[in-house]
């Protein structure tokens, strides 16, 4: 109780300082916080479109970008046939732009497929679809943003396609996406397969059998159940790490907030540490009051941080151009990596004023007026 | 009687052995009795309450409290804590802290129970007189008052020893007899060793033994 108090009397005595620390710890948090979930989100829809209604992803093995894999279309029907598939759906993706619009991603799917069998169709019939090579599906966020519906004529491209649907998803990039039959994908990006195949199983448990038969038969590809694609592939490592390290940056400067606060905390309550050292406070009680005053600066701003960077990513969320595309499920475990990696920034930072009052000599100390 | 602080042959100086402060000190003091250190502004005092209190170490020389060695063992210091007692001319309060949260330091440093320091608080606040003043801030209290806190905080972890500089050097000569007289009722009462440094002749005159402080060396009949 004692010990609290001597904490929080400092941090009380300097509202404004523990203030201004706390808010260093606060945004950078909310920063890290809004970028690491708005990336998180962004994996997971990704994933969620290579994984809707399948298990194992197949595509070019060592390619950089799915947009770059080619996986032939023999390989597609080939793999369709094997006893232990359930069904097999090429898919292709490309990045097109329009007047308006420099990036609308477009799906190359068969009428099979479940991204747009088990959508919910609010313009069109899924019956119609792949009937005509300049026939596409929009997503409910392409539609707006083209101001097309079900008959209009939009531009993608250099070229002019007919709305025979328009789609509803759960997935910020299927919605704001364009569906067009996949023999009209590959003429319209010039690509003889498609970048990657959805596979379903019969049994799950045969995955591994799976993954080894497309590695026998097909050296040049690769077979990944939907967890370890999501942790191998490239993009998304470069995609967290770069999350990670913004964040990081601005813990960094948040800490060197705290510490420039916990030093001069420090230097202004010399003649005060000197009084508990006379009274039997240890160096190890006194550092304690040290990182202990740092520690509630942290965990301050660790809350105030979480609290404004939930509010700024449900910002986010209204706004339209994003509709989709930021999803507030912020994971416990980024809570409590965000919290552990704020309070040791604030350790951190009292590290060298805890050392320095550890070496305070209350003899002289007691003369410092 | 049982010897409970001494200080043998010690010398200490500052700025590199430029101020030669103390020059082969011995001193002694036994259990329950009262010692007066006078002498000049300068001659010592100060800086053997100090080293008798583990607050600073000795060039050369040893500092016995109760049989532990304390100059070199850094250990020991620990011990301190429930042996000594300290008392300054500025009473060393926390401000911002009430006059019970400020007692209560040296129990939480000790590691005492709340409940038994509560206890103890309260056996010492009325015993000094500031039970009604417990929940107020140091701000708010008298110069005697803060002196009468100092002191039941120096005495929260029953020490053996009492050091006391200049313990009623800030107030006026009023309130400093009553503080003094205090003093002497307590320690009597708690059966503490005072070593006290003091200008105020007639306070030492009350002790049971008065030690003269000159140029580093203490003069009194069978010292050095």
């Amino acid at each position: 109780m004692i010990f609290l108090k001597l904490i929080l009397t400092n941090l009380r005595r300097h509202r404004i300082r523990s203030s201004i620390s706390i808010a260093g710890i606060a945004f950078s948090v909310a920063a890290m916080l809004t970028v690491v979930t708005v990336l998180q989100g962004a994996i997971g829809m990704f994933s969620g479109i290579l994984s809707s209604d399948s298990e194992i992803i197949v595509f070019e093995r060592n390619v950089s970008d799915l947009f770059f894999s080619n996986v032939p279309v023999t390989a597609a029907r080939d793999i369709a046939g094997w006893p232990i598939v359930l069904h097999a759906d090429p898919v292709l993706f490309g990045i097109v732009s329009s007047a308006d619009h420099p990036i609308i991603t477009c799906f190359g799917v068969t009428p099979a497929d479940a991204r747009i069998r088990k959508a919910t169709w609010l313009q069109g019939d899924h019956a119609t679809f792949a009937q005509h090579a300049d026939d596409v599906v929009l997503g409910e966020r392409a539609a707006e943003f083209l101001t097309a519906r079900l008959g209009s004529q939009v531009q993608i491209g250099h070229r002019n396609f007919h709305v025979i649907g328009v789609l509803k998803t759960a997935n910020g990039f299927e919605d704001g996406g364009v569906f067009m039959p996949l023999s009209a994908a590959q003429d319209f990006f010039h690509k003889e397969g498609s970048s990657v195949i959805t596979i379903k199983l019969r049994n799950k448990d045969d995955a591994t059998e799976f993954k080894n038969l497309v590695k026998k038969n097909y050296p040049n590809l690769i077979g990944l159940e939907d967890s370890e694609f999501t942790q191998s592939y490239s993009q998304f490592k470069i995609l967290k790490a770069t999350a990670w390290a913004v964040g990081g940056c601005g813990l960094l400067l948040g800490g060197l907030g705290v510490a420039n606060t916990m030093i001069m905390s420090v230097f202004t309550r010399i003649r005060e540490i000197a009084i508990v050292r006379v009274n039997g406070f240890s160096d190890a009680q006194v550092a304690a009051m040290i990182f202990g005053e740092s520690a509630v600066v942290s965990v301050l701003g660790a809350l105030a941080g979480l609290t404004v960077g939930t509010c700024f990513l449900y910002a986010l969320k209204l706004i339209p151009a994003l509709h989709g595309y930021v999803d507030v499920a912020i994971e416990p475990w980024v809570v409590l990596i965000v919290i552990a990696l704020a309070l040791i920034t604030g350790i951190a930072g009292a590290l060298y004023p805890a050392f320095y009052a550890m070496r305070i000599r209350a003899v002289e100390a007691l003369r410092f007026e | 009687m049982k010897t409970v602080v001494s200080a043998q042959d010690v010398w200490k100086s500052y700025d590199a052995g430029a101020i030669a402060v103390l020059k082969g000190v011995n001193f002694a003091a036994t259990e329950g009795q009262t010692v007066a250190l006078c002498g000049p502004s300068g001659c010592g005092k100060s800086t053997l309450l100090h080293l008798l209190g583990g607050l600073d170490q000795p060039d050369r020389g040893l500092v016995h409290v109760n049989d532990v060695e304390i100059s070199r063992n850094r250990g020991a210091l620990r011990l301190l804590r429930h042996e000594v007692g300290f008392v300054f001319q500025l009473h060393n309060l926390i401000p911002d802290l009430t006059l019970q949260e400020n007692c209560l330091i040296p129990s939480f440093a000790a590691g005492t129970d709340r409940t038994e320091a509560l206890a103890r608080l309260w056996h010492l606040a009325a015993r000094t007189g500031v039970s009604h003043r417990l929940d107020q801030r140091i701000q708010k209290l008298s110069g005697g008052e803060r002196q009468r806190t100092a002191l039941c905080r120096a005495l929260m972890n029953k020490p053996r020893i009492l050091l006391a500089d200049e313990p009623t050097g800030s107030l006026d000569e009023e309130t400093s007899g009553t503080v003094f007289q205090l003093l002497l009722d307590v320690v009597a009462t708690e059966g503490v060793t005072l070593v006290m440094a003091t200008h105020d002749r007639g306070l030492a005159q009350r002790c049971d033994r008065v030690v003269e402080m000159r140029d580093g060396r203490i003069h009194e009949p069978g010292s050095g």
